[in-house]
């Protein structure tokens, strides 16, 4: 039996009590060995589409396998094919780094001898070889993710699942998370499934994107096809003399698609053609007698994606959508 | 896969059962208070009600050897406490969900928290009848009896950690756990361990203490302590204990099915 | 304003906010309202049979004999759980509010205070009510009563001191047990269930030099109407109201110095 390591999903909703529908039809495919980002904003259904694919979850209806088994039926299988890092760094702060890698491989049924050695390496890969006898409760917020990550991969998983590995990262751990991640894809052909509400993340990381807003999957496709697809930079000036906004806006007219700009008192526009018209707009503005004080060129970025597809800004949007029902399990006890 | 799962169980019971054992360890407040409080609070009382033994038809002429038997529940009350906000915090930290995600089966995540309440068990067991008998407690049934004694007070701390088991595995926040705190107060208090039911003078308190089943816990404990090879109190106390295990961890279970809804 | 006046509304300020939580969040009050209530019932009603022993003499009953017990419960574990409410106040940051707003942070601790008092008259209100309904017998007369409740407020104010030296020094809610414990031991190395006369062993000889055997029986004094020991529960007061007061200031210094 060769190895599967693809995620197929199609029609999958899950609906909470109340007809809450977190995750509202979604169809998807992930290839061997692919980075998949799921981009969206807080509460879009990210979360639950993964804890439904990693059998924490049971689908209301639609089908999805995972490693070539079915997620509701053959949760064992998929569970020993998976490695998962929730949201949540699910770490027990009372036991040490390698106490936990110890735990983990235990219960994953690694063999005694290599349990040892397979988790030194890890906690090495991770750069935690330090702090390895260290209780997690003394770690910062980037080594628990460090140890979290570690732990999903103790058993060798061929796909793994990220739920929103960077939140609340500084910088040079973000970075640092990225090249592991990157590395386990290129070097050992695992597939990956990531969630981020960072477009640089989905951006930098992910070989095929997917926008999920409001349960449903709105956008898919690599980050430069989908950037393709709403294409056009955009140019943004701010006038010298506010006064001037509505000659300015009249000059940029014929260039193009007035759009909301972002930052307020600019005015933006998205080009018709290439940023090739950049001359011709300057040269525009000087004959309208409109004096810039500032003038940028914008190229599209995946927010420029989101805004196309959903009229609303990533940003923006997290505020706006209603919370992720992250106590389901006790409503559904209550 | 199941195969798998099933002949590695008691593997998986001893490492459950070893971080929470590790976890009680490491956490001196949790250890250090549950075992002094209940002898800080025995002293007290043992001073306090002593002039209790002049009263006719008192039991025993050492209030010791009467309230030898409270130690032992109170270290269960709070052995449970601990144990079930432990678990609380895995379920709400989600260290609950990365089991999930291993081979383990719910039986053994089950056995291995209560592994860790037993261990507390036996620790404060043993404890508290070593001090009982330093400062001159004297039990009735001789050495055999302290052994029975100490089988009793250990089955009766697994039925009780079955119940923080229970709470915490519905519930599922500490919060809640500590909320049943008072409940484990309530039913110590209002039961005839501080004063021998057939000498509570007020009526509804009698009834009260006649019908909580820590009474006969006690009662069963007390009955080895101060009178002598007693079947009925032993049979009524192992008999309260058993129901409570076999109920609860039922319960447990399936509150357990609950939680883990992994397909 | 005078610095009299700025110290005395930071006091009221602080203070209306405390009572206000108290009242409007019952999680914060029951505690306070039900352990009192729970040792009431548990010790009046289990244990009156103790008072049939040789040489129990206590004219008023069992039960008015608990009742005293527990005001001064009441009155000092208020003040714990006041403390409980300030660790709170600094592990959540809402002390460093105040702090700022504050120019003179001794009216917090004052305000503490009072709110700490505030519920103890509401919890001894109701414990007296239960101890009514229980067929309480009272002896002393209004005056006697109310140097009950004086004594009572006086116990509440010296443990809030004390609570809010160890809140405001260690600035976590981890901190509870380390309020609540001395004053536990405190309270229950004394004569709890009975005369001193009838306590046995080592804490008979602990509790005849425990301020808090003097504060029990002036309380019983006051229920029966014949009030004793009176002089050297004022004294005790005084003394540890000035030593607690010291400590609650170290306890400011400390938070201070933390920022």
């Amino acid at each position: 039996m060769t190895e599967e390591r693809g995620i197929d999903v199609q029609g999958l909703v899950r609906e909470f009590k109340g007809g809450v529908r977190a995750v509202d039809g979604i169809d998807l495919r992930v290839a061997a060995g692919e980075i998949y980002g799921f981009l969206g904003p807080n509460g879009a259904g990210k979360s639950t589409t993964v804890k439904v694919l990693t059998t924490l979850l049971p689908p209301t209806t639609g089908r999805a396998t995972v490693a070539g088994y079915d997620v509701a039926k053959q949760g064992a299988k998929v569970r020993a094919a998976i490695g998962v890092a929730l949201q949540d760094v699910a770490l027990d702060p009372m036991l040490t780094g390698s106490e936990h890698m110890r735990l983990q491989g235990g219960l994953q049924g690694i063999p005694r001898a290599e349990r040892g050695r397979r988790g030194d390496e890890l906690l090495e890969r991770v750069g935690l070889s330090d702090a390895a006898d260290r209780k997690a409760s003394t770690y910062s917020g980037g080594m628990k993710r460090r140890l979290d990550l570690a732990l999903a991969l103790l058993h060798k998983p061929r796909i793994l699942f990220l739920d929103e590995p960077t939140t609340g990262l500084d910088v040079q751990s973000r970075t640092a998370l990225w090249e592991e991640v990157a590395r386990l894809a290129r070097e050992e052909g695992t597939t990956v499934f990531l969630t981020t509400q960072y477009l640089e993340e989905a951006d930098v990381l992910a070989n095929r994107v997917g926008i999920i807003d409001r349960g449903t999957i709105v956008a898919e496709g690599t980050p430069a096809a989908l950037k393709a697809q709403v294409a056009k930079p955009t140019v943004e000036l701010v006038p010298r003399d506010g006064g001037e906004c509505a000659a300015a806006s009249a000059a940029l007219a014929p260039f193009g698609e007035a759009v909301a700009p972002r930052t307020a008192g600019s005015i933006a526009v998205r080009l018709d053609s290439g940023a090739d018209q950049l001359a011709d707009i300057v040269r525009a503005l000087d004959q309208a007698n409109v004096a810039v004080m500032n003038l940028a060129l914008h190229e599209p970025t995946l927010d420029d994606v989101f805004l196309a597809k959903t009229g609303r800004s990533l940003e923006g949007a997290a505020q706006e959508a209603p919370p992720e029902p992250a106590a389901e399990r006790e409503r559904a006890l209550a | 896969m199941t195969a798998l799962a099933h002949s590695a169980l008691p593997s998986q019971v001893g490492l459950l059962a070893g971080r929470a054992i590790r976890r009680i360890l490491r956490q001196p407040a949790q250890l250090v208070f549950p075992i002094l409080f209940p002898l800080i609070l025995l002293a007290v009382n043992t001073s306090g009600l002593d002039a209790a033994t002049q009263l006719p038809g008192f039991p025993t002429a050492s209030y010791l050897d009467f309230a030898l038997a409270i130690p032992f529940m109170q270290g269960a009350l709070f052995a449970a406490l601990n144990g079930g906000q432990d678990l609380a915090r895995d379920i709400q930290g989600g260290f609950l969900d990365r089991l999930a995600m291993t081979p383990m089966s719910g039986a053994a995540l089950l056995a291995g928290q209560l592994g860790g309440a037993l261990f507390m068990g036996v620790i404060s067991a043993v404890l508290y009848l070593a001090v009982g008998v330093a400062f001159g407690a004297g039990i009735a049934t001789g050495v055999a009896g302290a052994l029975v004694l100490l089988a009793l007070a250990i089955v009766i701390s697994f039925a009780f950690a079955c119940f923080g088991t229970f709470v915490a595995l519905r519930a599922g926040t500490g919060e809640a756990v500590q909320g049943f705190f008072p409940l484990f107060f309530v039913l110590l208090f209002l039961s005839s361990a501080f004063f021998p039911r057939d000498l509570i003078e007020q009526d509804w308190f009698a009834i009260v203490a006649t019908y909580n089943p820590v009474s006969y816990m006690v009662e069963g404990i007390r009955s080895l302590v101060i009178a002598g090879w007693d079947g009925q109190a032993l049979a009524q106390a192992f008999g309260i204990s058993a129901i409570a295990i076999v109920a609860f961890l039922a319960l447990s279970a399936r509150a357990l099915r609950t939680r883990l809804v992994r397909t | 304003m005078s610095a009299l006046g700025r110290t005395r509304s930071v006091a009221l300020a602080v203070a209306w906010r405390s009572i206000h939580n108290a009242f409007t969040n019952p999680a914060f009050l029951l505690p306070s309202v039900l352990f009192p209530l729970f040792f009431f019932i548990a010790f009046a009603g289990g244990l009156s049979g103790v008072q049939n022993a040789p040489d129990f003499d206590y004219k008023s009953g069992y039960t008015s004999f608990q009742f005293a017990f527990v005001c001064i419960q009441a009155a000092a574990f208020g003040g714990v759980f006041t403390g409980f409410a300030i660790a709170a106040d600094f592990e959540f940051g809402f002390a460093r509010r105040l702090m700022l707003a504050a120019p003179n942070r001794g009216g917090i601790i004052i305000g503490y205070m009072i709110s700490a008092m505030v519920r103890a008259i509401f919890v001894l209100g109701v414990v007296f009510l239960a101890g009514l309904v229980a067929g309480m017998r009272i002896d002393g007369s209004l005056g006697d009563l109310a140097a009950l409740l004086v004594l009572a407020l006086c116990v509440s104010a010296v443990a809030t001191l004390w609570s809010a030296g160890i809140a405001m020094r260690l600035r976590t809610m981890q901190a509870g047990p380390a309020m609540q414990m001395p004053v536990f031991i405190l309270l229950f190395l004394a004569p709890v269930y009975v005369p001193l006369n009838l306590v046995a062993g080592w804490v008979h000889d602990v509790a005849r030099f425990n301020p808090a055997t003097a504060f029990l029986e002036a309380a019983r004094g006051f229920v029966s109407g014949e009030p004793t020991k009176v002089g050297i529960t004022a004294i005790c007061l005084v003394a540890m109201f000035a030593l607690a007061a010291l400590w609650a200031r170290g306890g400011l210094r400390s938070a201070e110095q933390a920022g």
